[in-house]
């Protein structure tokens, strides 16, 4: 009799539990067309101005944005450019060309809104174990972006910085990396941080060896060693604004995934289910919003 | 009169014994449907949202925290009744010492009473058989915190079916920092016992130096950390609805599922923590196809 009724509950609980996860992306009253727009939910892209998102807030215009409380540094985990090329019936290498297309846009938009950093997520360390093909298809990608880009940023006065291991990278791209940072690195309004073969973790190590080597050369001592310091280390260091105020990541994924991670202490998190190659600029106005609405405590009462 | 109240009690006292076990029950099967799919190892909580609740209900000040401890008594017996074996909880930052110092002492008066409540027969840690650790700084508590808090970890330190870690002033960075620290005076250690490593010709002394720094691996980081007893949370919640870390686990949670409900951490309830892992379970077998690649 009991084995029974638990059997029934359990059943019950599995149709409650289907229904929650079609009904928690609604406020009630539950309407069909919102059921209906659910099937289509994941990358849909919407042109009405006025629909109002499953998080209760309205798309907003660049009107809203207060010039003073601008983030100065923004970093963004470009996420979905391979879900983005199967949704569009392209080739992955495709997917992130449109990714790297949408990164210099994105740039712009920030620079011009009066944003002083923009740090992007190309390559993670975790990444040299995706297919053979595509890594190679990846950094000659980036190589070629970089190159043919030196020109325009050298226009635009921006600075482009490239951190991480970068042992592992092809000859030709640390060349080219060493060419565009020689020629941008004069410029102090605008900088753009591009983490390749990147890890939060092993800038950590880093650090702590830069520390000890330091140590053991007599330049520092022991007990002097704080937090200011690994900061000082830390691969970030190449720019004014280390850590970033806002961290955007795209596709619905809500991860870290290993990239900055002692300089995401304080920094307001903004996850959107939109996949990268479609993050335009009212995604971008909608994030900034989000970011000037929220109060920022670092642990105090403000 | 008398008689007639007592026994309308004595029957709303029954009703709600029924009502207990019939939840009880009904939680128990949605447990065991849920169990069905991958279940986390380590669950991590941020505690948010305590004044605001306080405020909300036009409660005076500690009361918020206090409600907040009811909540996490709760969260606590859902996350061992499903099985999770390690719960981490953010009770006190560094930063907070920065707050008023009356709220910091209410604070301090508040963890030093419910601490010293885990020692007692009836509590929750001995129900489920919990090894609690204190992890943080904590030679910047007072002294009769951090005592009871030894104590605490003492009489616990048997127990091995689940584990409670409570991060008490504690920042990351700042176990990070300890970390390192104690890595590089190992290191240095190892250095100095082993001789001196200088040599006129240059070329050896910079293959030298390139080996010793070789030897610091990112295992040394790790098993110097304070939060290495556990192993990296799977889900971290935060509640209030705040998307940021506020310098909590950053090296623990590189590859952690972030949650933040909008509710309160005081009401927070079962809903947040079913739905925080099904959605845990929704990309759970890309994570772990991911690991294979590495």
């Amino acid at each position: 009799m009991l084995s029974l009724l638990s059997s029934l509950l359990s059943l019950l609980f599995v149709f409650l539990i289907s229904f929650f996860i079609i009904t928690s992306h609604f406020s009630f009253p539950l309407s069909l067309l919102k059921l209906l727009g659910f099937i289509k939910f994941t990358a849909s892209r919407d042109d009405d101005d006025n629909y109002k998102r499953d998080e209760g807030t309205y798309v907003v215009g660049e009107e809203e944005l207060q010039r003073e409380l601008m983030p100065r540094h923004v970093a963004v985990i470009m996420d979905g450019n391979r879900r983005w090329a199967k949704r569009e019936g392209l080739l992955t290498s495709q997917g992130h060309e449109a990714g790297a297309k949408r990164l210099i846009e994105f740039s712009e938009l920030c620079f011009k809104l009066g944003i002083h950093t923009v740090s992007a997520f190309a390559f993670s360390t975790e990444n040299w174990g995706r297919h053979k093909i595509e890594v190679k298809c990846l950094m000659s990608l980036i190589q070629h972006y970089l190159k043919s880009k030196i020109q325009y940023f050298q226009r635009e006065e921006t600075r482009v910085s490239i951190i991480g291991n970068l042992t592992k990278i092809p000859e030709s791209l640390r060349q080219t990396i060493h060419e565009i940072e020689e020629a941008t690195k004069s410029y102090k309004k605008k900088h753009l941080i591009l983490a390749i073969d990147y890890s939060g973790r092993l800038d950590i190590l880093r650090a702590c060896k830069s520390i000890v080597h330091k140590s053991e050369a007599g330049l520092i001592r022991k007990e002097d060693v704080d937090e200011a310091m690994i900061e000082r280390e830390l691969l970030t260091s190449c720019t004014e604004f280390s850590s970033p105020d806002l961290l955007i990541r795209t596709s619905g994924e809500q991860r870290i995934s290993n990239f900055f991670l002692w300089q995401l202490a304080y920094t307001e998190l903004f996850f959107s289910s939109v996949l990268w190659p479609d993050f335009d600029k009212d995604k971008l106005v909608e994030a900034l919003v989000s970011y000037q609405r929220r109060e920022r405590r670092f642990g105090c009462r403000v | 009169m008398a008689e007639l109240a007592g026994q309308i009690k004595r029957m709303n006292g029954g009703i709600n014994q029924l009502l207990e076990q019939i939840f009880g029950f009904s939680r128990r099967c949605l447990f065991r449907v849920i169990s069905m799919g991958p279940i986390p190892n380590h669950l991590a909580f941020i505690m948010d949202g305590n004044r605001r609740y306080a405020k909300k209900c036009g409660l005076e000040e500690g009361s918020g925290h206090k409600a907040g401890f009811s909540a996490l008594m709760l969260m606590l017996q859902y996350c061992y009744e499903l099985g999770i074996k390690y719960v981490t909880i953010y009770a006190f930052s560094i930063d907070n010492f920065r707050r008023q110092p009356e709220e910091v002492q209410c604070l301090m008066d508040l963890m030093l009473e419910k601490i010293k409540s885990l020692l007692e027969k009836e509590s929750i840690v001995h129900q489920y058989g919990i090894r609690v650790y204190f992890i943080g700084n904590l030679a910047l508590l007072n002294d009769q915190v951090r005592d009871a808090a030894e104590e605490v970890m003492k009489a616990t330190a048997k127990n091995s079916r689940v584990v409670l870690l409570i991060c008490i002033a504690y920042n990351s960075t700042d176990e990070i920092l300890q970390a390192v620290k104690k890595s590089c005076i190992n290191k240095l250690d190892n250095i100095e016992a082993s001789g001196s490593y200088k040599h006129e010709d240059s070329d050896i002394e910079a293959k030298d130096m390139e080996n010793q720094e070789k030897k610091i691996q990112l295992v040394d980081i790790e098993e110097n950390m304070q939060m290495s007893v556990a192993p990296n949370p799977d889900i971290l919640i935060r509640s209030s609805g705040e998307t940021r870390l506020s310098n909590f686990l950053l090296w623990q949670t590189g590859n952690s599922q972030l949650c933040s409900p909008a509710a309160l951490w005081p009401e927070i309830g079962l809903r947040h923590l079913v739905w925080a892992i099904l959605n845990f379970q929704r990309s759970h077998s890309y994570l772990e196809k991911r690991k294979k690649q590495l």
